[in-house]
């Protein structure tokens, strides 16, 4: 491990600062006051770019929360994009309480909805869904876990950096996927696969019919909820957080640290190739060529935002929804594409803040 | 002719690819990690667009280019050197902000969501790709320069000496006097401008800008600076070799020999080898995408 590449510090999730008088405080600080940070900085941006187009930013803002919160189809989007997020989200979020960053969750999530298509596919029509539904579950986790598997093995045999690796294997990835689907798999005229026979899980009915939301998000919240059991209630979540906290220092406890990153990187691409169930069990029930979209990589801003905790990424990936979605709501009067500015302001500023805050919450901890 | 023809493409292709690797290697060497090259290659296509269209001149664009790139550059800087942020997500924030900010002023300027209208670049309106196109665009002259003169910047100067010190060892080079952080302000907006630059050219090129134009270019070219072991030339190098791969599968399309996702995949998988020490380990420098404290 000695001659490991060396890696980037990741945002260090266990607190530092706080007075000893009141830690809570310190804690609560250093968790909201980043994400605080950046959405008074995306509003400030968000405003000169309305102000740029002619428009008055209050009606713009107006108009994005009446798209996405004010109506029931609207907010069914935003339920829908929130459960692929999330699954990112947790993907990224899990491999950085190893300390390690998954930067493949584009080509993880891609993987991992092919192989439930292909499960979906194969299996003949009729298949009752307490069958079929399970097999697609466990097909989507062990594409996005194989793509996810790669960088980890690499790490822990040769110390090859996961960052560049995962960077690497999207590309790979998501050409390989392109190449199947065109070359065997697509309907003519398309660039998706056929219907699959089994397997489809039902919308969300009532006021959501019509939206994308389907209950593939039920997966999701326990999925959340499953991951935090693991990371804060397991031997082995122990085990991965003191690897992401101090590696050498894990190691010198008697932690095998190739094999728990091992074990991250394999479970944090099942986590996000689980994110593919959204849009083809749940959505479309085909697999379509680029239908990940940026989801894997807007998992990133999520595990920021959401500071590497599962309840925090199921609320940041309900954020980042919401401002996605928001996007198709101003269209008419701005262009969508200024929350794809706000998202990268967002990254920016909470990367930005983070080490910020610490550093100040910690001066203010030497001088009390 | 056939091979001439094959060349000709071959650097033209690699061009881009020259600029922004070049800027890879100093910036990475100097301990910044460029995840950023994208995103400095599209903002530089952008402000070059803008400022030949409104100029009508492609030198007005260049400068544009060169100062969009600058800009990114500095602002990568400042998040990551004076506020320590963390690099890797400086860059992917940055590669994200810059996709937004080109499709949300493409609408502003051009009232369109894919492409700029047509805007004048180097050589005469009918230059075509042949050779004398080529040879009238002064930014291939300067692709082709730049790389034996990285080789000289990183090796022989007091600047490379210094950007190797702060990248291998920056207490060290603190220790001797060596003013770390403006080592690397420096050295992180060059790597803004000289990537901005393979996206000018690759814009003024195309006589256009068209939504995410740069299509993975700069992540290519990190695989090229960590494919080349982050040294200019061996990076210009492999530069090259992955401009040789795409001209040959654009060659073979016709035949369908290889599915061009698998050619591709070249620069990628080759990477990924390298690193793991396959053929030749690639190690970085050792102060890589650490803040200084």
């Amino acid at each position: 491990m000695s001659t490991a590449v060396q890696q980037t510090p990741p945002a260090a999730p266990e607190t530092k600062g706080g007075t000893a008088a009141s830690p809570l405080r310190g804690r609560l600080e250093e968790a909201f006051l980043p994400p605080i940070v950046a959405i008074l900085a995306a509003m400030v941006v968000g405003d000169l770019l309305i102000l740029s187009f002619g428009q008055s930013p209050g009606a713009v803002y107006r108009l994005l929360l009446e798209g996405t919160w004010g109506n029931a189809y609207g907010f069914g989007q935003v339920l829908y994009k929130t459960t692929t997020l999330t699954f990112t989200g947790l993907a990224v979020a899990l491999a950085l309480r190893a300390g390690l960053f998954n930067i493949g969750a584009e080509g993880q999530l891609a993987a991992g909805g092919f192989l439930a298509a292909v499960v979906g596919l194969v299996l003949p029509a009729g298949t009752p869904g307490l069958l079929a539904i399970p097999l697609c579950i466990v097909a989507a986790a062990v594409g996005g876990g194989a793509v996810g598997a790669v960088p980890g093995a690499l790490k822990a045999r040769f110390g090859a950096h996961e960052v560049i690796v995962t960077i690497m294997l999207n590309f790979i990835a998501l050409a390989l996927l392109n190449w199947i689907v065109a070359a065997h798999l697509h309907v003519p005229e398309t660039l998706h696969t056929p219907d699959i026979h089994a397997g489809a899980v039902p919308r969300l009915g009532g006021a959501f019919t019509g939206s994308a939301a389907n209950w593939i998000i039920l997966l999701a919240v326990a999925t959340a909820a499953a991951v935090w059991f693991y990371l804060f209630r397991t031997r082995r979540g122990y085990e991965l957080r003191a690897v992401g906290l101090q590696p050498d220092a894990a190691e010198y406890a008697g932690v095998r640290v190739g094999g728990v990153w091992m074990r991250a990187m394999a479970v944090s691409g099942a986590l996000a190739g689980l994110g593919g169930l959204n849009f083809v069990l749940g959505y479309k029930h085909y697999y379509e060529d680029g239908f990940a979209g940026g989801s894997g990589f807007l998992g990133i801003a999520v595990a920021l935002v959401g500071r590497n905790d599962p309840v925090g990424v199921v609320f940041a990936a309900l954020f980042f929804a919401t401002l996605s979605q928001g996007g198709l709501a101003i269209n008419a009067v701005v262009p969508k594409q200024m929350v794809e500015v706000l998202q990268g302001v967002v990254i920016l500023a909470v990367a930005i803040a983070v080490p910020e805050v610490r550093r100040l919450l910690r001066t203010r901890a030497r001088r009390a | 002719m056939i091979v001439l023809i094959f060349l000709l493409q071959t650097i033209r292709i690699a061009i881009p690819y020259l600029f922004a690797a070049s800027g890879g290697v100093v910036a990475e060497r100097a301990g910044v990690v460029s995840l950023t090259l994208e995103g400095f290659m599209l903002s530089g296509a952008f402000c070059a667009t803008l400022g030949s269209h409104y100029s009508g001149s492609a030198w007005v664009g260049l400068l544009c280019g060169a100062a969009g790139g600058l800009l990114m550059g500095l602002l990568h800087a400042v998040a990551s050197i004076r506020y320590k942020a963390d690099q890797i997500v400086v860059g992917i924030a940055i590669n994200l902000l810059v996709v937004g900010i080109t499709r949300f002023f493409l609408h502003l300027a051009f009232d369109s969501s894919s492409n700029s209208p047509r805007v004048p670049g180097f050589g005469g309106e009918n230059a075509g790709s042949g050779i004398a196109a080529l040879a009238s665009n002064p930014l291939v002259w300067l692709g082709l320069v730049l790389v034996p003169v990285m080789g000289w910047l990183i090796y022989r100067t007091p600047f490379g000496l210094r950007v190797r010190a702060v990248g291998e060892h920056p207490l060290a080079a603190e220790s001797v006097g060596v003013p770390v952080a403006r080592v690397r302000y420096l050295a992180v907006t060059l790597s803004g401008v000289l990537a901005s630059l393979g996206g000018a050219y690759l814009a003024l090129d195309q006589h256009q800008f068209t939504d995410q134009m740069t299509a993975g270019r700069g992540y290519v070219a990190l695989a090229a600076v960590i494919f080349g072991r982050w040294d200019p030339i061996r990076a210009g190098i492999a530069c090259l070799f992955f401009a040789a791969a795409e001209t040959l599968q654009i060659q073979l399309q016709g035949l369908e020999a290889i599915p061009s996702q698998f050619v591709s995949m070249i620069p990628y998988l080759l990477t990924i080898i390298a690193l793991a020490g396959i053929v030749g380990r690639s190690v970085p420098p050792a102060a890589l995408g650490k803040a200084e404290d």
